[in-house]
């Protein structure tokens, strides 16, 4: 997603002027001409120095924990990344937010690769809020998504570490009087070649602070790399064992009080009358806070509060959508997709022509759901206004622009706005969203004590933003030995773009999320076409865990398993015959094909099924083979799946690891049961069960094989999880001879074989 | 006031009889390492053990374990299998976002105690009641049949 999530968040940055007038901070001890900032270049290939500032969490003074991050700090900080203090303790501060997918640790291996320490030497903290110091260069603002975090700062983060480790080496070499190039360092200790004599970080950084930060430094021959590509433990994973983790719903302080929210149930309600009494009964309640479109009840805890909105008597006002269902949903998409005016993607040749000359033509309508992000950690947010300052503790995807929203609501600037991140129960794409940070701090502003406005699961499900639905004609001509002529892809459904942007998409403007995967396949197809017909709903929507590949890599994945079924020809050799300009991806279709053991010519038995997939995205390549049976009555069995991917330079080869079997699965969970449905205004599915879930007993093995590689780093955060419903899909048409082209499945095979 | 055990300390607290055990331990005693996932016992997210037994502390009212003893993560690793459990975690490097791995450590703690050699049916049939988002079930699969050995 990159080029629509960058000009979206980069434009809520900035509508907002998240760019704080950073106070500067108090002079260091070791001098304070040693605030000297690092930013990313716009191509992430330089870095360059400029004096005078450093984030800035004391906009209200002395209420600030955790000053590491914060310009309490007095030490040798040659950049937003690294910071040393006198007593040697190392810290790393990390642009990027951890939700799972491994960040803080390669983040922190690439700092430290080129630092010489190693990850038992070191904190690693979460960045707080600078756009200065924290923008990365393929989303141009301070967030955390679309897989960028590794491409992003695999040069910037090495770099960082190198021009800190480059200071501290000449330290040493000034101290003794020989060159630099006659010391090593490893640990954390620089030592002379001759002589014995060494010097650790702690003894060294009060003279390396007095000297001016390298713009040039060269880096490490990846040959050399000894923490990169090897599989470090998580610098998090004990906290996340022991119960000492703290994520943005474990955030407490002195005061605090808990709220729940009732909201209007209905797209674009309103809140009408409320009758408070019964709720203001209840043993433990504070008080009743009235939003313009939902009202709030705290308590001395989440208990008392959850009683509290319960005994509620709600009126809402509907609004114009009481009437909106699914089926009226994808109806209009259906109008649009045939009459509306589509906005071109791609183009190659003469695609419709082509078609039309084919001698074999093949047609088909894909649709996908509404998808609920149902993150483990319901949404939650503290805030403490106070003083004409806001104090903020969250979990957050986009903390410069959710600082910036807070600012916004209380018509303060922004760095009266402290907020401290949190490591994130699941995101999958839910907290590139700030709603609930604006809910929280329009409830906060009316009591005056710090609150924890916690949603109940229901909640959660009820007023998400969810993936938009699709209604997807796509359509291929066949040459007379099956191969394609031409294929045309009409895309059809809401712009989340346009949703995020404060000031809209213009009309007639591409959305580069709603085709990201359908126009630029990997095979060589002689012509084609990709376009989009804008219709948005009037449901909110934002983006979902494999964003726009998730959506059409479903639709080309499945259609070409269709072609390669109207050409009488193998899924794999078909997309094989169609990779001769693109090796790395026939090199994990492949790989994949070999571990599994793929083999056209094995013979059928009745209800098992094996599915395959390729695709290319965040600048990754994976495919994936994936065994299923279908009983009788329609029951999906998985069992086992194997993936082949090559994600250029591995960070860490354990991540990639979990990131393929946890992405997957996360993929075929919604594939098999995922999708929100919507009756009278509101969302039907209010829990875990009704949305459904894979569990333990229904999880299989998944097998990875890394193709070594020393090209620049995917992403990995999403890919395996946009092969899930295509491999899926396919393993279902092999089992059964069905072909489904709607998702989820499991409704679709259990209707059928019911009716 | 409720008087209650955990991890070995008593507490007493002034609270409804009929607040769960999960509010009682994460907003009255602070105790944040057990999680709201759902507060109706579908994902297993507030697992903790009321006399060795897994229970979801998020519909247990805190009434209803008064004389019991209460283990929750921040005690489990105390307990035989829940260092073992706690200890292959890390081996296999089971956990992503983490927050569904207090409950999920408590439900295979409890499956150890009750069973110290489970096999894959036995594991599904204790963690099936444990929601991860993630999927990082098969780490967790495996990471069982590690503590299991150890």
């Amino acid at each position: 997603m990159g080029d629509s999530l960058a000009s979206a968040t980069r434009a809520a940055a900035a509508s907002a002027s998240p760019r704080a007038d950073l106070r500067l901070s108090r002079r260091g001890l070791l001098g304070g001409g040693l605030t000297i900032a690092f930013a990313f270049s716009p191509l992430g290939r330089k870095v360059w120095a400029h004096g005078g500032e450093q984030p800035s969490l004391h906009a209200i003074e002395g209420q600030v924990e955790g000053g590491d991050t914060g310009d309490a700090f007095q030490g040798f900080a040659p950049g937003g990344f690294v910071r040393i203090d006198p007593a040697g303790k190392i810290s790393l501060l990390i642009p990027n937010i951890e939700m799972g997918q491994g960040i803080h640790t390669a983040e922190a291996m690439l700092i430290a690769e080129e630092l010489e320490v190693d990850l038992d030497q070191v904190s690693v903290l979460p960045a707080p809020p600078n756009e200065d110091l924290y923008k990365q260069p393929l989303l141009q603002s301070q967030t955390t998504g679309g897989s960028t975090s590794i491409r992003s700062t695999w040069v910037p983060l090495r770099q960082a570490g190198a021009a800190a480790r480059t200071m501290l080496v000449q330290a040493a070499a000034q101290r003794w009087g020989v060159e630099a190039t006659e010391l090593t360092v490893a640990r954390g200790v620089v030592s002379a070649n001759s002589g014995g004599r060494s010097a650790t970080y702690a003894e060294l950084v009060e003279d390396a602070a007095k000297l001016p930060i390298p713009t040039d430094v060269p880096l490490k021959d990846p040959a050399r790399f000894r923490l990169v590509g090897t599989p470090v433990p998580r610098v998090e994973g004990r906290g996340k064992t022991d119960g000492t983790a703290v994520f943005g719903i474990d955030a407490k302080v002195e005061g605090m009080k808990i709220a729940t929210v009732s909201a209007s149930p209905i797209f674009g309600g309103k809140l009408g009358r409320v009758d408070e009494a019964a709720a203001r009964a209840v043993p433990g309640v504070r008080d009743v806070v009235k939003l313009d479109n939902a009202v709030a009840v705290t308590g001395d805890h989440y208990w008392a509060a959850r009683q509290g909105v319960d005994a509620l008597q709600i009126e809402w006002q509907e609004g114009p959508n009481a009437g909106l269902t699914t089926d009226t949903i994808f109806a209009d998409l259906k109008v649009s997709s045939e009459t509306g005016k589509p906005i071109l993607a791609k183009q190659e040749g003469q695609a419709q022509a082509a078609f039309d000359a084919a001698p074999k033509k093949v047609e088909a309508v894909y649709r996908l759901p509404f998808l609920a992000h149902a993150t483990m950690e319901p949404i939650n947010c503290l805030v403490h206004v106070r003083d004409g300052g806001c104090e903020i503790w969250c979990g957050t995807q986009v903390p410069t622009a959710a600082q910036a929203l807070a600012a916004k609501i209380l018509n303060i600037p922004a760095e009266k706005v402290i907020l401290h991140n949190h490591l994130i129960g699941g995101g999958f794409g839910r907290r590139l969203e700030a709603d609930y940070v604006a809910q929280a701090v329009q409830i906060a502003r009316q009591v005056d004590y710090p609150v924890k406005v916690v949603w109940s699961r229901e909640e959660d499900f009820a007023h998400d933003l969810y993936r938009p639905a699709y209604y997807d004609r796509i359509a291929a001509g066949l040459g007379e030995d099956g191969m394609p002529v031409a294929w045309i892809d009409h895309v059809t459904g809401g712009s989340v773009l346009g949703s995020y942007l404060p000031t809209g998409l213009p009309d007639g403007t591409l959305d580069s999320d709603a085709v990201e995967g359908a126009a630029e396949p990997p095979y060589g197809f002689p012509t084609l076409l990709v376009d989009w017909v804008r219709k948005d709903p009037p449901v909110p929507v934002s983006w979902w865990r494999g964003v726009g590949p998730t959506h059409n890599i479903f639709v080309v994945e499945s259609f070409m398993d269709e072609l390669a079924l109207a050409a009488g020809k193998d899924p794999v050799e078909y997309r094989s015959m169609l990779l001769a300009n693109n090796p790395r991806a026939a090199g994990v279709l492949k790989l994949a094909a070999e571990k599994a053991g793929w083999d056209p010519a094995a013979k059928k038995v009745a209800g098992e099924g094996r599915g395959v997939a390729l695709h290319v995205s965040f600048g990754s390549y994976i495919a994936v083979v994936l065994d299923i049976s279908v009983a009788q009555d329609g029951a999906v069995k998985l069992k086992r799946a194997i993936a082949a991917v090559d994600c250029g330079h591995v960070v860490n080869p354990d991540t990639v690891h979990a990131q393929v079997e946890g992405g997957l699965l996360f993929g075929l969970s919604a594939a098999l049961y995922n999708g929100i449905e919507i009756e009278n205004g509101r969302v039907v599915q209010t829990s875990f069960e009704e949305y459904g879930q894979l569990r333990m007993n229904e999880s299989i093995p998944v097998e990875v094989h890394i193709v070594p590689s020393t090209e620049d780093p995917g992403g990995m955060g999403e890919t395996a999880t946009v092969s899930a419903a295509p491999v899926l899909g396919n393993a279902i048409f092999a089992a059964t001879g069905k072909r489904l082209r709607s998702l989820p499945f499991v409704p679709q095979l259990a209707a059928e074989t019911s009716g | 006031m409720i008087d209650l055990s955990i991890n070995g300390e008593s507490h007493s607290v002034d609270v409804p009889e009929d607040m769960p055990l999960l509010w009682v331990l994460r907003d009255v005693l602070g105790m944040t390492g057990t999680k709201f996932g759902c507060g109706v016992a579908q994902c297993g997210a507030c697992t903790v053990h009321v006399d060795g037994q897994a229970v979801r502390s998020c519909v247990t009212p805190a009434s209803t374990v008064v004389g019991s003893e209460v283990v929750t993560i921040e005690g489990v690793g105390a307990t035989a299998p829940g260092g073992r459990v706690q200890a292959a975690w890390l081996e296999h490097q089971v956990v992503q976002c983490g927050y569904c791995q207090s409950g999920q450590i408590m439900s295979a703690a409890a499956l150890l105690g009750s069973n110290p050699a489970p096999d894959d049916a036995a594991i599904d049939e204790a963690m099936s009641g444990n929601i991860c988002r993630c999927g990082t079930y098969p780490r967790i699969r495996a990471a069982i049949k590690t503590a299991a050995k150890a």
